[in-house]
């Protein structure tokens, strides 16, 4: 398990330094998952405890964010001296971007099957 | 308080084992929650763990730093947990394959509309310029939404703000909106989730499957991209 958990970390860490190196416009853990992917692709298979690792994991994806979203409490202020805009642009404009991209991919993909 | 109460709390509150244990508890009740609503996705975990902390640490006026110092061991592992979001993609390698150029052209499209929805209807709404800057990049995953606010002149940390509130907003939205505009290919609800709504909309969207899921990350991550790269170039061309 630890050495699955070390492959993760090596991911993300060679992401960083791409990161810092090259100035790609993009996180270092975002950088690792496709290193990850192309690792993955290489090998052909997926070891099964890297699976269990990443299971473990993505089972609680959601709970990673709760740190950040306390975060909130820090910007109430400037949140509510500008509450409808920004309610609006996050739930309106988030609604909207999720049913045209679904209607787009859709549109694009009739033909093939599912 | 008695004074052995006292010592007591002196020392809890000042060690970060204590906001560790807050959090994975609040998480644990919002679980139990979304649960006994029957999976009810508005029922969303985070958002309750957020709301339930947010209201302990004011009620207790213990500041975000305190708190932080504790949970950043939770908040440590969102990178390697992206690192294996490769995991899930990778077992869907072949559907990936296979509509790579309509992938690829939705995140394109996808990307533009949540950049301009936001910053649209924002200025409707009667928004500062600095809070359309700040908004723009607003369905990005985290570090890349802050990285272009402040490229653009926005408030980077209350991007972050944003960013997570437009996650848990899809997050809670995207089934039941699907559901009425018709949509039931997992790979257009996937890419949908991931480009809205990054890692708190891939959260959700590996509850409705494994290859929602899987889409909704690679989703995630190309959006991430296309944001950096159609962002700033979009706000250059208007102004």
């Amino acid at each position: 398990m630890l050495g699955f958990f070390i492959i993760l970390l090596s991911c993300q860490l060679l992401g960083e330094v791409l990161v810092i190196a090259t100035g790609l416009p993009l996180p270092g853990p975002v950088i690792g998952m496709a290193l990850l992917f192309v690792g993955l692709l290489v090998r052909g298979s997926i070891p099964a405890g890297l699976d269990r690792m990443g299971d473990a994991l993505l089972s609680h994806l959601s709970l990673l964010f709760v740190p950040a979203g306390v975060g909130v409490m820090l910007h109430a202020e400037l949140i509510g001296a500008e509450l409808l805009p920004i309610a609006g642009a996050v739930i309106l404009g988030t609604m909207l971007t999720i049913v045209v991209t679904a209607w787009i991919m859709q549109l694009l993909t009739r033909r093939s099957p599912q | 308080m008695n004074g052995e109460l006292q010592s007591i709390w002196v020392y809890l509150a000042a060690s970060p084992l204590l906001t560790l244990t807050l959090t994975l508890v609040a998480y644990q009740g919002g679980i139990w929650l979304y649960d006994k609503s029957g999976n009810n996705p508005l029922v969303n975990p985070v958002l309750i763990a957020v709301l339930a902390i947010v209201g302990l640490l004011t009620i207790t006026d213990t500041d975000y730093q305190t708190y932080f110092d504790g949970a950043q061991f939770i908040h440590f592992l969102l990178g390697p947990a992206t690192v294996a979001l490769a995991i899930p993609l990778y077992r869907q390698i072949r559907r990936v394959r296979e509509s790579l150029l309509a992938i690829i052209v939705t995140v394109i499209a996808g990307s533009l509309t949540a950049a301009a929805s936001s910053v649209g209807i924002a200025w409707l709404l009667g928004a500062s310029r600095q809070t359309l800057l700040t908004i723009a990049p607003k369905s990005a995953t985290t570090p890349v939404a802050m990285g272009i606010a402040e490229q653009l002149g926005g408030l980077p940390t209350l991007t972050a703000v944003v960013v997570i509130l437009t996650g848990i907003t899809g997050a809670m939205t995207a089934s039941g909106l699907l559901r009425l505009a018709r949509v039931r290919d997992a790979r257009a609800t996937g890419l949908a989730i991931g480009i809205a709504a990054h890692g708190i909309g891939t959260a959700r969207a590996f509850q409705i499957s494994g290859l929602v899921g899987a889409f909704s990350g690679l989703a995630m991550g190309l959006n991430a991209l296309a944001t950096a790269i159609l962002v700033p170039l979009l706000f250059r061309l208007l102004s």
